[in-house]
């Protein structure tokens, strides 16, 4: 494989402005990453440090003052609303901090979601959410409305939800941040033997230590700008603090 | 991969948007319920007023002496003719105005309650196109479904009121194709109200971005 084929994504220079009344806010001042296919990596800052603004470029949620996204070698400032829509139906899962449930929904019609928007018949779609769900160690609560389970029984269900149509990315938002210490471990595992078993990308925007200590790569923005990255094994992860600096 | 071969996500069927649809508008019945009640009152109120003077005109051609007596107790200008009374089509369409201000307003607090829910639909590939046609259809069925209920209403109280003042002429005297072409006034305004009510919310519900799935804090 060329070196090139092995990266699912770059970001050029990638810069956003938000203008508040008259006041501007460089919320990104630039920040150009490459991330390898099958990476497991973690955007770490703290509140503010526009870490939650890069990842939401990077999921083609939001579009960059200036800079570019690329996925796949394609530049999704140039993508119309379809098919910026197709490349988060197909190429990327999105898992939420609160999980963003459709709470009218049970179990296994959230998850058949994704491929209802692919275009598959409703009954096909809700075949295969239940064996994803199933996979995910919720094969009993199909039909389980998102109240009726737990946190963690949730997040499986948006885990299940993001990775139904097969996609190559998962983009994963504080995906413990609602979660107790036993609860997020397992979340953990569980995204790490999906990125083994499926071969995905999974990108992290996270405070979790216990995320950290899973990652292939570590992304430390601050003020708006990659401060550091680092590979599995150029840092180190102690109670309190990576690599001698204290977590925001 | 180059853009030219990225796909357009296509756009999913109105029966699959009312498939996926009818899932919230099921487990969301109270507080339809709510929505609807609004439509029911108006209609209901529209149906009562045209059916009675459906029946009242009907017992004044039937022109009989003890009859007229008892139209004359119940407040009734037999001499009159059958111009529309004017005050009461001013009340009709105040309190359709009503209905509609009250539906669109019902559906905009809905748009705002689900901005989370809106934001996640697209990040799941969901097209402008599928969140207008949710929003649409649950006004839609909401208003259909609140528009039966106010003609069944409507109808029963008109009948109930005319027989409690005009005893056995009511049977003798109903005038069954007048009421049912009421009845039809009543279920298209009814109808085409929800829908119009349904236009802005969809469309505002629509321009939601993928990204305030992640901004709104539960």
């Amino acid at each position: 494989m060329k070196p090139a084929d092995d990266i699912i994504i770059t970001t050029r220079d990638v810069t956003k402005v938000y203008q508040l009344g008259a006041e501007q806010v460089h919320a990104l001042r630039g920040i150009s990453l490459e991330v390898r296919r099958g990476e497991y990596l973690s955007i770490l800052g703290p509140s503010g440090s526009g870490k939650s603004t890069f990842f939401n470029m990077v999921g083609g949620l939001d579009r960059p003052s200036a800079g570019s996204v690329s996925v796949d070698g394609c530049n999704l400032q140039e993508l119309n609303q379809k098919q910026l829509a197709w490349i988060r139906c197909h190429k990327m899962g999105y898992i939420f901090q609160s999980f963003n449930l459709i709470q009218t929904m049970t179990a296994v019609e959230n998850v058949a979601l994704p491929r209802i928007f692919a275009g598959e018949s409703p009954a096909k779609a809700r075949a295969a959410a239940a064996e994803i769900l199933d996979l995910v160690g919720l094969g009993h609560r199909l039909t389980h409305l998102p109240a009726q389970v737990s946190g963690g029984q949730q997040q499986r269900i948006a885990i299940a939800r993001a990775l139904v149509n097969r996609p190559g990315i998962i983009l994963a938002d504080e995906p413990t941040g609602n979660l107790d210490l036993h609860t997020g471990e397992e979340i953990i595992q569980l995204l790490a033997d999906m990125k083994k078993q499926l071969g995905i990308t999974v990108i992290t925007a996270t405070h979790d230590m216990k995320m950290l200590s899973a990652s292939d790569t570590v992304v430390w923005i601050k003020d708006g700008r990659a401060d550091r990255v680092a590979r599995k094994g150029e840092f180190e992860v102690a109670i309190g603090t990576i690599d001698g600096k204290t977590l925001a | 991969m180059s853009n030219a071969v990225i796909p357009e996500q296509r756009q999913v069927s109105w029966a699959v948007s009312f498939q996926v649809s009818w899932a919230g508008i099921r487990r969301r019945f109270f507080r339809s319920l709510i929505t609807m009640s609004g439509v029911v009152l108006a209609i209901a109120f529209l149906t009562y007023m045209q059916v009675m003077n459906d029946v009242v005109r009907a017992l004044v051609r039937a022109d009989d002496a003890v009859l007229n007596v008892l139209l004359q107790q119940a407040g009734v200008d037999i001499y009159a003719g059958d111009a529309p009374d004017r005050m009461m089509v001013l009340l009709i369409v105040l309190s359709l105005l009503a209905c509609l201000v009250g539906i669109i307003n019902s559906m905009l607090m809905s748009v705002t309650e689900r901005i989370k829910e809106i934001g996640t639909l697209k990040c799941l590939g969901a097209l402008d196109g599928f969140i207008v046609r949710s929003y649409f259809i649950e006004s839609s069925v909401q208003g259909v479904a609140g528009t039966v209920l106010g003609c069944v209403i409507g109808l029963a109280v008109a009948i109930g009121v005319a027989t409690t003042n005009y005893h056995g002429y009511i049977a003798a005297n109903l005038p069954v194709f007048s009421i049912l072409r009421s009845l039809t006034t009543s279920l298209t305004t009814g109808t085409l109200l929800s829908v119009m009510a349904a236009i802005l919310p969809a469309y505002i519900a629509a321009r939601k971005q993928p990204v305030d799935a992640m901004r709104v804090e539960e």
